[in-house]
């Protein structure tokens, strides 16, 4: 039997408690972003924040490439550069990665699977309240003692050593695992949310053979999200352990060891890696088929291929530590795990490309973004591989090479597709289309931007360039590769720039879109756009994958596209007026709940036992009255 | 009109190749891609033929995705409905074997290498070296009287018939010879580099990793740390110095040597580095004390940079140093005049001129003129 479980969720029935707490009622206008569950306005508050983060982050780039533009810089002085690599890796990942993905989605995955929400909507609610309050309590470390320091893996005993132990001036370490700790709670929640969704709650008929691809990465990507976060979560509470109360785990004197924490932390990294660009694989396979007005080739093997990077994800973390001294058996064996884990890989990007061929191929932003994409990440895989070349490894690692190697990955690969989907889902999401003139000079800046910023730095890492050093002597031939690239990251920046200018352009008198501008494939195009707040009149019924494809389109003998008369099998029961729906009312209470956690956090970081005692009874409250709270706002 | 594409692959491949030229022309040194010895040869011989086929596979799959776009793309009078493809099985189950096949064939060889490169050297024509990274420089230890024949048990620095001569940021090696590294941390994980001899290999806390060079031919190769330690990680580099074996045999007579000048109680150095500044709470002037936590100045002199290689030995640089290191290299020290400064806070070199404890004297520029003549005297 297939699942046919998607319901209005909340009774109408439930009598609200007199007097003692009630719902909010405001669905639109400025208070109702506060309290709304509805998980397409989480998922538009996700990535609006995520990209503010990832302004701020990029302009920490620009700070480290303006450092780095030439020798002996004097821009930023060690302690503030040591600082910004910290804060960019650590907000790119935590707080811009991560939760660009998951406003996808948020936004995409109950309409793509047929669905009114997500299973949980407060949960999900609380997750972005965590994931905002978080990212706040990591650079409120700016203003009160020290932002972290340690870099964005944290290794220990640099990390670990107390405050008085000089190793890294002021509080940013503890900043750094308590604010971890605290994104890692919303990202469990938000996983633990997907998988519960997208195994319960598709539309009836929808097996999971049939779901699109993007939602297959996410539930991957759930799964990986929900157990490598308590490995990272270990080592974290470990690392401020040290620092704090001298528990020595970390501290080989005491008979700790600060390999340990390596282990623990790419335990987490590595999956980590495919938690990112997981969805950006997710995406394009959805872009790839519709602009080329091909199914995506081979969609099985690209559904298994990506099942089996979440598998094999967790067996390559050691390839981070090939220098560490882990002994030739472990060398040998983590070489060719990281060496099996690029065959999946490799099959994903020839079935994308198999997608494009013979295609009616429509180049317009989307597309060119998820080319982009391809081409890209091709490059960062492939010097991926030569990682896996232990002996080689051993002279790239902690190189300039290997911050080639993973920014084409993750900008080459998950910022590119990020782009593409903004493109592609902005009609759906806001109604009108970005403006497709604009999204293409966006376009080729970011190519060539990123590719002058990334590119040389494979050359000067191979030429002996290490990362993470403030600065670097003037004879040494890595001039001119460190000069191209602050131009390069110059010119991304004016790519992003002309992104804003799109969105605030078209905000205003952009093209409105209709609820299929692009002849689309799956779900979402079937309801009106901007998706209304009960997202399907009438749950649909799946009959196959690209379900909505083929309510449009047959195939003649040869297997060419053949229009059906319109509303053809199209009942129309999709656009009904939604009227009767219960949707799950907004809460104060996910908002509440959340505030305890960096109320706590300070106490923990500045050890303040009385300011735990309000953190603590904020959450209770929040616990309890999220238990108890009327299940409907009164009418 | 010319395909977009098209106007903006000629400006990239200019570029492309510039940065390729400008690769090809430069010597700085610390290049993994000119090996000038054994070990980092191997893993050159290695790594240019993947990446040789890395990059012929990355130009075939941009060149089909570039070709793809213009090809298939939609345009008046190309029909708008494809040919519905959903997959090929004999094509799909090929990408999957043939790319399986070409990382088998890698395989081999990276394993057969990996193995190589871990075997320690054995034999009395074996150097072994103790190394000791610390914030933010590096320490080296080398038997007074190496290369005896009937020595080579691990244990034979401990053997060694005189003991251990101690320097700091610049390692001499005679050419032509393996040299057995040992790796210890003073403090954070550090990582040993020097990419023209030799792969990295991590400096741990409480654990003794071990790498292999030898340099073909003479020559000074640059080093650094390569694992993130804190502060100033940029600053900590050394150098590598090969010469010929009569050459080398010297320079390590040299500096087993005793100091070159008079360094004992009641003469006015001494006196202002051990009682005015406090100096030799971390470092020592003369060989017959064990080695502290900074370097070994014993034969200072002797070294053509200091400052963990950041900086050349000489006057100017000196006299600045001596008195506000920090403001040359970012460090996280406090005086250790101050009555409670612990030693685990010293990281790195106080100033003499700034945050002075109430009650001692800050450095004059007589007194820092004193000690740097010292400093140049001990050769």
């Amino acid at each position: 039997m297939t699942t046919t479980t998607a319901r209005a969720k909340v009774p109408a029935t439930v009598a609200p408690p007199r007097g003692l707490l009630w719902r909010p009622k405001a669905n639109s206008g400025f208070w109702s972003w506060w309290t709304t569950v509805d998980h397409k306005k989480i998922g538009i508050l996700y990535g609006g924040l995520a990209m503010v983060f990832f302004l701020v982050a990029g302009i920490e780039a620009l700070l480290i490439r303006l450092q780095l533009a030439g020798p002996n810089g004097t821009v930023l002085t060690a302690s503030q550069y040591n600082t910004l690599f910290t804060m960019h890796g650590t907000t790119m990942v935590f707080l811009v990665g991560m939760p660009l993905a998951t406003a996808f989605g948020n936004y995409l995955i109950p309409l793509q699977i047929g669905a009114r929400d997500v299973a949980f909507p407060r949960l999900n609610m609380f997750g972005f309240w965590v994931f905002a309050l978080g990212g706040v309590f990591l650079y409120s470390g700016f203003f009160l003692g020290g932002a972290p320091n340690g870099g964005w893996f944290g290794y220990t005993p640099l990390t670990s050593t107390p405050l008085t132990g000089g190793a890294l001036p002021g509080h940013g370490p503890d900043f750094w695992a308590v604010g971890l700790v605290m994104l890692g709670i919303g990202s469990v929640t938000s996983g633990l949310n997907f998988v519960v969704t997208i195994l319960n709650m598709r539309a009836p008929g929808m097996t999971l053979m049939r779901m699109p691809v993007f939602v297959w990465m996410m539930l991957v990507v759930a799964f990986l999200t929900v157990f490598a976060m308590p490995a990272v979560t270990a080592a974290l509470i470990m690392v401020f352990f040290d620092r704090n109360f001298s528990t020595n785990f970390f501290v080989a004197a005491a008979g700790g060891d600060p390999l340990l924490y390596q282990h623990l932390f790419w335990l987490f990294g590595h999956p980590e890696v495919y938690i990112l660009i997981l969805p950006g694989m997710g995406i394009v396979s959805e872009t790839l088929p519709v602009f080329a007005r091909k199914p995506l080739f081979g969609r099985s093997v690209v559904i298994f291929s990506g099942i089996a990077i979440g598998f094999l994800g967790w067996g390559v973390w050691a390839h981070h530590m090939f220098a560490t001294g882990l002994g030739p058996v472990a060398q040998t064996a983590f070489g060719l795990s990281t060496m099996l884990i690029a065959i999946p890989t490799g099959v994903k990007i020839f079935n994308w490309m198999g997608t494009v061929w013979g295609g009616s191929v429509k180049l317009n932003s989307p597309m060119l973004f998820s080319l982009g994409f391809i081409a890209m990440f091709t490059i960062g895989g492939l010097s991926g591989v030569t990682h896996s070349i232990v002996p080689a490894d051993t002279q790239q690692t902690d190189t300039y090479y290997v911050v080639a190697h993973f920014h084409y990955v993750l900008f080459g690969g998950l910022v590119f597709a990020i782009f593409g989907g903004f493109y592609y889902w902005w009609p759906k999401v806001f109604g009108r289309l970005l403006d497709d003139r604009l999204g293409k000079v966006n376009f080729w800046l970011m190519l060539i931007g990123f590719n002058l910023t990334f590119f040389p730095m494979h050359i000067s890492g191979l030429q002996g360039q290490p990362r993470r050093t403030y600065t670097y002597p003037a004879d040494m031939g890595w001039d001119t590769m460190n000069f191209i690239a602050t131009v390069g990251a110059f010119v991304i920046a004016l790519s992003v720039l002309v992104f804003l200018i799109n969105v605030f352009k078209t905000a205003r008198n952009g093209e409105v879109a209709g609820a299929d501008p692009w002849d689309g494939r799956t779900l979402e195009w079937s309801i009106p756009s901007p998706a209304p707040e009960y997202n399907f009149a009438e749950i649909p019924q799946i009959h196959s994958a690209d379900d909505f494809w083929h309510r449009k389109y047959t195939e003649d003998e040869e297997g060419r596209l053949v229009r059906l008369p319109a509303g053809g099998s199209d009942d129309g029961a999709t656009h009904g007026d939604g009227h009767g729906i219960h949707l799950p009312s907004p809460s104060y209470f996910p908002l509440i709940l959340a505030l305890g956690l960096p109320i706590l956090g300070y106490a923990a970081v500045f050890k303040l036992p009385w300011l735990a005692v309000p953190g603590v009874i904020v959450l209770l409250f929040g616990v309890y009255a999220w238990a108890i709270e009327p299940g409907t706002a009164e009418d | 009109m010319t395909h977009p594409k098209k106007r903006i692959a000629a400006p990239v491949l200019c570029a492309g190749l510039a940065i390729l030229l400008a690769a090809c022309s430069n010597n700085n040194q610390q290049n993994s891609l000119e090996p000038k010895g054994p070990e980092a040869q191997k893993i050159d011989d290695l790594f240019i033929p993947i990446l040789g086929v890395a990059i012929v596979i990355g130009v075939l799959v941009l060149g089909v995705t570039v070709y793809m776009a213009i090809r298939f793309r939609a345009r008046p009078g190309r029909p708008d409905n494809p040919k519905q493809v959903h997959g090929h099985t004999v094509l799909e189950i090929s990408w999957t074997i043939i790319p399986a096949l070409i990382l088998a064939v890698v395989a081999v060889p990276t394993v057969a290498t990996i193995w190589d490169l871990a075997e320690r050297p054995k034999g009395p024509d074996v150097l072994r070296v103790e190394v000791t990274g610390k914030q933010w420089w590096w320490e080296f230890q080398l038997p007074k009287q190496p290369l005896v024949p009937q020595a080579t048990s691990a244990k034979y620095n401990a053997e060694s018939p005189k003991g251990l001569v101690t320097t700091a940021t610049e390692l001499h090696i005679p050419v032509g010879v393996k040299v057995d590294v040992a790796l210890n941390s003073g403090d954070m994980i550090h990582s040993f580099w020097v990419p023209e001899l030799s792969g990295k290999k991590d400096v741990m806390p409480a654990r003794t990793n071990r790498l292999t060079l030898e340099a073909s031919k003479p020559g000074t190769f640059l080093g650094a740390c390569a694992e993130y330690c804190g502060l100033s990680h940029a600053d900590m580099r050394f150098r590598v110095i090969a010469e010929p074996m009569a050459k080398w045999k010297a320079w390590l007579a040299k500096i087993s040597g005793p100091p070159a000048q008079p360094y004992e109680q009641g003469n006015e150095i001494y006196n202002l580095t051990t009682n005015t500044y406090k100096c030799t709470n971390c470092h020592i002037f003369n060989d017959a004390q064990a080695p502290n936590y900074g370097p070994n100045l014993t034969h200072f002199a002797d070294r053509s940079t200091f400052a963990g290689g950041a900086y050349e030995t000489n006057r100017k640089n000196l006299l600045r140093w001596v008195r506000d290191a920090p403001s040359m290299v970012a460090m996280a020290s406090k005086d250790c005049r101050y009555p409670d400064t612990p030693k685990t806070i010293c990281v790195g070199m106080p100033s003499f001129v700034k945050d002075t404890p109430r009650g001692e004297k800050k450095m004059t520029p007589e007194d820092a003129a004193k000690i740097v003549d010292f400093l140049l005297g001990e050769k």
